[in-house]
């Protein structure tokens, strides 16, 4: 049973990153390769409720990471001697070694005796990740923690899928021994779904090799097995099951009416999969602010970002009650129920130059 | 679980194409408005009447409509 349930800390603020780029799906081509020869440009739109998205081929996500954590320290006020940790949750890392936390710690500026970790998680990583770095800090141990969550440019060359759009976040976690609420947690995992999602060459298991170029159909696109695989149907049907019953379950088990919040943050799947989602909840419509139409799937960056794109003026410094569930890859979910007061930063739009790009060997 | 029930809900996802062309002996991947988004409409339909949950796999194993029918009845057993 993985409840968890986080005392004596809060989220100060929450800021994100984004490629200034913009592009729209209305102008791919069906059968160019990003879409499905199975459908026009129109009805990818209307079935992903994705039309644009920010892409760039250059920044990486911890550059979007990077910039979203510098104007968070900057809003908070936080100095940077004052930070004792940074986690960084992505799928896109810099490198294959080292990870990219340890990269962060030193182009933030920060300590050198700082707790810097990476984790591999996707669409359920910032709630994966918030439950890392709130339980570093509840000790008081470490007070000030840096979480880093998104997904941008890609490990090989290729058309990015255009379900996908680069964002990165960035979390402030404090020790709050003052705080009087909880971080209460519900948490799953599938490993029998492990190829719903999965880049199929690179790791270990299937190394890189000159034929992982070699273009093949899956699922009626052309894609090499450096890209990423996902079997749509599968997918969806976990994510109609997946989500409402892990919201289900956590107020269940903390006893608390479900309804009674104010938002309900999930991560930005496809419209489809959310509607869907949000009609078995019987939630109203309008505490569910969505993002997909302007940015799409950003992975682990979706909730966060959605605090900075869509809701900002309502919660920001606000006492608000949110529920937050991120479900995918992995297959991996996590719901996440508490109520703050956080400060949100404006969204960064970060330039395609030079200056942008993290350390290069 | 009830077959004509389960193919007025099955046709129910269809747009375009009447009532009368669905039988249990339907071959629903020849219907011309058949698509993936169908296939995704589906799966929801039989999540929310059934509370079963199909895998793609399950999709793409059967034939007519009766074969769903009896993979959403075994799986619900």
């Amino acid at each position: 049973m993985a409840f968890l349930s986080i005392k004596n800390v809060r989220i100060a603020g929450i800021a994100a990153g984004v490629p200034e780029n913009i592009v729209s799906n209305l102008d791919l081509k069906s059968g160019d390769g990003a879409i499905s020869e199975n459908y026009s440009p129109e009805a990818f739109v209307e079935l992903t409720g994705v039309k644009e998205r920010r892409v760039s081929e250059k920044l990486c996500t911890s550059d979007l990471c990077f910039a979203a954590a510098e104007r968070l320290i900057a809003d908070l006020g936080w100095a940077k001697n004052e930070i004792d940790a940074v986690i960084f949750v992505s799928q896109t890392a810099d490198y294959a070694l080292p990870a990219t936390a340890c990269i962060l710690q030193d182009r933030l500026g920060l300590s050198k005796e700082t707790y810097a970790a990476d984790v591999t998680l996707g669409c359920s990583g910032w709630v994966y990740g918030l439950s890392y770095a709130l339980s570093l800090a509840q000790g008081g141990y470490l007070k000030k923690v840096l979480l880093c969550c998104g997904d941008a440019k890609r490990r090989a060359p290729q058309q990015m899928d255009p379900l996908f759009g680069c964002a990165g976040t960035a979390t402030a976690i404090e020790y709050a021994p003052e705080a009087t609420g909880s971080y209460d947690f519900h948490f799953g995992a599938d490993g029998s779904g492990f190829d719903a999602i999965i880049i199929p060459d690179s790791g270990s298991r299937n190394q890189v090799k000159p034929e992982s170029f070699a273009m093949h159909e899956f699922e009626g696109k052309q894609m090499h097995s450096m890209q990423t695989h996902m079997k749509g149907m599968d997918v969806f049907s976990f994510g109609i099951t997946a989500a409402p019953k892990s919201v289900k379950k956590l107020a269940e088990h903390f006893g608390f009416d479900y309804q009674s919040y104010d938002y309900f943050l999930f991560h930005q799947a496809n419209m489809k999969m959310n509607n869907m989602i949000v009609k078995k909840l019987k939630l109203d419509p309008a505490k569910v602010p969505s993002e997909m139409y302007n940015f799409g799937n950003t992975s682990s960056a979706s909730i966060p970002l959605l605090m900075v794109t869509q809701i900002r003026d309502q919660i920001n410094g606000r006492k608000t009650k949110i529920i937050g569930c991120g479900f995918g890859v992995g297959l991996s979910w996590g719901t996440v129920a508490f109520e703050e007061a956080i400060q949100i930063s404006e969204l960064v739009e970060v330039k395609d130059s030079e200056e942008n790009y993290g350390y290069k060997l | 679980m009830d077959i004509n029930t389960f193919i007025d809900n099955f046709a129910g996802q269809f747009d375009d194409t009447d009532r009368s062309v669905f039988t249990a002996e339907t071959k629903f991947r020849e219907i011309d408005e058949w698509s993936s988004l169908i296939a995704l409409s589906i799966i929801a339909m039989v999540d929310e009447e059934y509370d079963v949950t199909l895998k793609g796999e399950d999709v793409k194993g059967a034939e007519t409509i009766q074969d769903l029918f009896n993979t959403v009845q075994s799986k619900k057993q």
